[in-house]
């Protein structure tokens, strides 16, 4: 059977730079960084105590007081960045089949948030099972996607994916196959994280995962970075609107970029570090280009995953030269988590928001905070350090790799016809 | 309005996000002030825990307006 073609028609960010997708590509383009001293509690015994938080942000002015009590931060963030991209897609449901328009949304861990607090408000008692009704629904990941369905009245796939950084990606790419296979007309997707709280930063520090970078929050994520000390937390939710092409033409919508590939793979070498050798990145990458059609040199540019960990960054970078071979020093690379800092189960769709608007604008991003060479990185890499440069951007790749060894890439190529 | 029935009332307009003029005894927490199953659920709850009472499920069951609440407070409240 020929494969349906399917595009992007709506975009939607909440972030720790922006709270709307102009205020994120503005963040992006100007080398904001996001990371500051933690508001949301009292940080000032952990090992970490900055994060990149969204700022400004008050659901009340966005959903019903007594529905934004009932939902944890990481549906709220949901909720309103789909908000933003369904009108950003100008899609009028009443006049389309929602039983073909799907949900599908990632989220690394769900609701911590609700867990920590009904948790520790019962070990404070005496053992009487004091557990809110709206504890399990407010919790669990797959919420997410229903609270969309429920709001837009959308009857078609709904469901969550987890892989830990790299479960947005993975929403994506699900939703990619089911709108080719025509099994669907749209899909709205992408992913949502809140784990800056007391058990997220202390679950995370305890990895040594972190960055400790306390003195110098604004300059802690920095990906390729030679003095790199662990990733920021980032928080926040990206929505990405993809529908079968011919269906988007039929209402006259935007289309932004299409959608041509998507890989998958697993390192199946240790639970948190990944391969030395990048073997699962390697792998995703090739993937990735076999699904789209593509050779090395029809990429342009690629927004990595590049967290700011020791391991991880040179692994990726190796990678990358492994595959790509002559060509790898030919295209862009940023990690734009040197602005936003890790979104963990978000970072793949915010992260793919910027590839998108990359191809739409033919600008690549920054990778922040470049302040020393590591000689562990090949030099010849162009990783876009500190500026945002402009070039022609046809194709462009979104790489996420997740605790666990899940990792899965995503290629968008500019529309034409 | 006794002391007991102000708490009750404060508890609903926070929880079901209502206005306190809509909460008079014979509003139905789900036919007239817009609570689910769940929200009925978590009232309760929010009521044994502000009035350091046990509302068995047998008794919770007949709650299910605002005078109901504050007659079943009224009485088991010490």
């Amino acid at each position: 059977m020929e494969l349906k073609r399917v595009v992007v028609t709506g975009l939607g960010a909440l972030t720790p730079i922006g709270n709307t997708v102009p205020e994120y590509w503005n963040g992006l383009l100007n080398g904001v960084s996001g990371a500051a001293p933690i508001t949301r509690f009292d940080a000032s015994k952990f090992k970490t105590n900055f994060a990149c938080e969204v700022k400004n942000f008050k659901p009340e002015d966005f959903l019903d007081r007594k529905e934004a009590r009932k939902l944890d931060p990481f549906v709220q963030f949901a909720l309103v960045s789909t908000e933003e991209a369904v009108i950003d897609s100008g899609m009028d449901f009443d006049n389309l089949d929602t039983n073909r328009i799907g949900v599908i949304w990632g989220s690394g861990i769900g609701g911590l948030k609700t867990f920590q607090d009904e948790v520790t408000s019962f070990a404070k008692g005496d053992g009487t099972p004091r557990f809110n009704p709206f504890f399990i629904p407010k919790m669990i990941l797959d919420i997410a996607p229903g609270h969309i369905s429920i709001k837009y009245g959308l009857r078609g796939p709904n469901f969550s994916t987890v892989a830990a950084c790299a479960s947005s990606t993975n929403a994506l790419i699900d939703a990619f196959n089911y709108i080719r296979l025509g099994m669907a007309d749209a899909i709205i997707s992408g992913g949502s994280e809140s784990i800056i709280h007391e058990a997220g930063m202390g679950g995370f520090n305890a990895m040594h995962a972190l960055s400790t970078r306390n003195d110098d929050p604004a300059t802690a994520s920095r990906p390729f970075d030679l003095d790199r000390d662990g990733f920021v937390t980032g928080e926040g939710s990206g929505t990405i609107i993809l529908e079968e092409l011919e269906h988007a033409l039929a209402r006259g919508a935007k289309i932004y970029a299409e959608l041509i590939g998507g890989g998958m793979s697993a390192d199946a070498h240790h639970i948190t570090a990944p391969h030395p050798d990048g073997l699962g990145a390697k792998l995703v990458m090739k993937n990735a280009l076999k699904d789209a059609g593509l050779t090395t040199a029809d990429i342009d540019y690629i927004n990595v995953h590049g967290t700011s960990t020791g391991l991880g960054d040179k692994s990726e970078s190796k990678a990358i030269v492994n595959v790509f071979g002559e060509d790898a020093y030919r295209l862009n690379i940023s990690s734009t988590k040197s602005m936003t800092g890790h979104l963990l189960g978000a970072a793949g769709a915010v992260e793919s928001i910027a590839a998108i608007l990359a191809v739409k604008n033919d600008i690549v991003p920054p990778t922040i905070n470049h302040f020393t060479d590591d000689p562990e990185i090949d030099p010849r890499l162009n990783l876009t350090f500190n500026v945002a440069q402009k070039r022609l951007v046809r194709v462009a790749q979104s790489n996420t790799f997740g605790f666990g060894g899940h990792n899965a890439s995503v290629i968008f190529r500019k529309y034409e016809g | 309005m006794s002391d007991i029935a102000s708490r009750v009332k404060a508890i609903i307009v926070e929880k079901l996000g209502v206005d306190e003029s809509e909460v008079n005894p014979e509003a139905s927490f789900t036919n007239d002030l817009g609570a689910d199953s769940l929200d009925t659920v978590e009232l309760i709850m929010e009521f044994e825990k502000e009035f350091n009472v046990a509302i068995p499920d047998d008794q919770a069951e007949t709650i299910g307006t605002v005078g109901q609440a504050i007659a079943y407070l009224e009485k088991n409240v010490k």
